[in-house]
């Protein structure tokens, strides 16, 4: 039992990891997938210019434990995501 | 906007009936994780189906049988607001989501499982995670 959202992309309410071409790494629940934007709601992002080994600590604390909501909504133009997928399963 | 409560109601009494207290103020919530012995799962509900409609039936499952925590306590994210910023007070290194699950032994936290480990899994692999915790963190026998 729970409210559910039809229409929506088939990763809305999942919390996924979303690389861009610029090398930032978004940690978010994704919304949708539409008109071209994909949107994110209470995510963080590690900047693009961090080191390996600062983005593998951030990933590894996000895959234990999330991530601060710092950014509650947030919309990333399709044509900028290099990758998308689950946090669960990265 | 908090959903309605009659919508909210069966999704409270999905955990009530499961044994858990509902915690609905703050202090509700400090006295509940105020007790220094034995080990307590709180439960943080959500109405989000998403995530929360596999949480709860995973809970109810893994206290089936085996291990399973002495007392066991939930706030409603969205719904009981300063109950739910009061549970989340007890873990501020732990980013808020729910649902998610938080296993406390002794009065400290000893295990957490936030909403993006409980999505898009069925009660079965929700369960199994509990049961792994609580056979690593809870006695056999309850606390008197």
């Amino acid at each position: 039992m729970g409210t559910f959202h039809q229409g929506k992309h088939a990763l809305h309410g999942i919390t996924v990891l979303v690389e861009t071409e610029t090398g930032e790494a978004w940690v978010g629940r994704c919304d949708d997938l539409v008109g071209g934007e994909l949107r994110l709601r209470d995510a963080d992002v590690h900047p693009g210019d961090a080191s390996p080994s600062e983005r593998a600590a951030w990933l590894d604390r996000a895959r234990r434990i999330g991530v601060w909501p710092n950014h509650r909504r947030v919309s990333l133009p399709e044509a900028s995501v290099r990758s998308l997928r689950r946090l669960a399963e990265d | 906007m908090p959903y309605s409560p009659l919508l909210v109601r069966p999704m409270r009494e999905e955990l009530v009936a499961a044994g858990f207290e509902e915690l609905t103020t703050p202090d509700d919530v400090d006295r509940f994780l105020g007790q220094p012995r034995g080990t307590a799962l709180l439960v943080v509900n959500s109405v989000c189906g998403c995530a929360a409609g596999m949480a709860r039936p995973g809970v109810r499952l893994a206290l089936e049988s085996g291990p399973r925590p002495d007392r066991l306590g939930t706030v409603f994210a969205g719904q009981d607001l300063e109950a739910t910023a009061r549970a989340r007070s007890h873990f501020a290194d732990i980013p808020p989501s729910s649902p998610s699950m938080a296993l406390f032994k002794e009065g400290s936290l000893v295990w957490f499982l936030p909403r993006h480990r409980i999505e898009g899994r069925d009660a079965l692999d929700v369960a199994a995670d509990l049961r792994d915790a609580f056979a690593e963190h809870c006695a056999t026998a309850p606390v008197g």
